[in-house]
């Protein structure tokens, strides 16, 4: 086969064989994402039922009670090994709740502390949320600031 | 009583359809394009600052309790709302509002981590 036939032959093949494989799984992925990220903020707002109900909470307090609890849950399925088992299946699922941003600053601090406690532990902690938090303060910041020239 | 328990059960159900939702439209973008989890949380968490910017997630956060704030784009409204919270009492409250806001879940992570981490061995480093 000279060069031009072969580059369309694998064109071809690979869009046979992507024509066979994502439809059934998307539809999949899709759904288990919807379940399991369903779960986790049910989870939450039973929380939010019960510490309203066990000990008065409201407003800011219980909102951050309820995302300390949800963290420390998912600090805690991280380092026993079962958040990377439900994020196998769940992807965004488990990704998107408070629970992910908690797998996604203790899985690195746990599996980079052979490195140190500075450069290894405490530095590669951040490699996900860092980001998350450079970001969240740059853009809520300059709405506060936005709002602050238009009150 | 039976109106109170139906109530509470419909804010179950509300919370899971909106906070399911949320990580649907997630785990579509993932399928569609090639974006990891950190870009796709860095992407949601800007969301929610600019839908509470514009005063928007406000209404889905009445609507939907924790199906809204449990997901990172709720992490994004705390962050908003703090800010615009702390405007309103001057221009140094508009700098100090945002992380204010946030400093629970921050500080949570980071302890929560650390402890973690002492007490966990990394499960794929020994195999």
């Amino acid at each position: 086969m000279t060069g031009k036939n072969r580059e369309n032959y694998n064109k071809n093949y690979i869009a046979y064989v992507n024509s066979f494989a994502p439809a059934t799984h998307h539809f999949k992925n899709c759904l288990r994402a919807f379940g399991v990220g369903g779960l986790i903020c049910c989870i939450g707002q039973f929380f939010r039922y019960m510490l309203e109900y066990l000990f008065g909470l409201s407003g800011d307090e219980l909102a951050g009670t309820v995302s300390v609890l949800l963290i420390f849950i998912g600090t805690l399925l991280t380092g026993l090994g079962v958040y990377d088992r439900i994020g196998r299946n769940a992807g965004a699922g488990s990704i998107v709740p408070i629970t992910g941003f908690a797998n996604s600053v203790a899985s690195p601090a746990i599996e980079f502390k052979t490195e140190g406690w500075i450069y290894g532990l405490a530095a590669k902690m951040f490699i996900v949320a860092g980001p998350i938090i450079v970001y969240g303060v740059l853009s809520g910041t300059l709405v506060g600031i936005i709002y602050w020239f238009l009150r | 009583m039976f109106a109170e328990y139906m109530e509470i059960l419909l804010m179950f159900v509300k919370a899971f359809l909106v906070g399911g939702l949320i990580c649907m439209i997630a785990q579509i973008v993932i399928n569609f394009t090639d974006l990891t989890a950190g870009k796709i949380l860095v992407y949601f968490m800007l969301s929610g600052v600019v839908l509470q910017g514009l005063g928007l997630y406000q209404y889905l956060v009445d609507f939907a309790g924790a199906g809204a704030t449990v997901p990172i784009s709720g992490f994004g409204y705390l962050l908003a709302n703090g800010a615009i919270r702390g405007a309103e009492k001057g221009l140094f409250g508009a700098f100090t509002g945002a992380l204010t806001a946030a400093s629970a879940g921050i500080s949570a992570a980071v302890i929560f981590s650390f402890i973690m981490a002492l007490i966990f061995k990394s499960k794929s480093k020994k195999n």
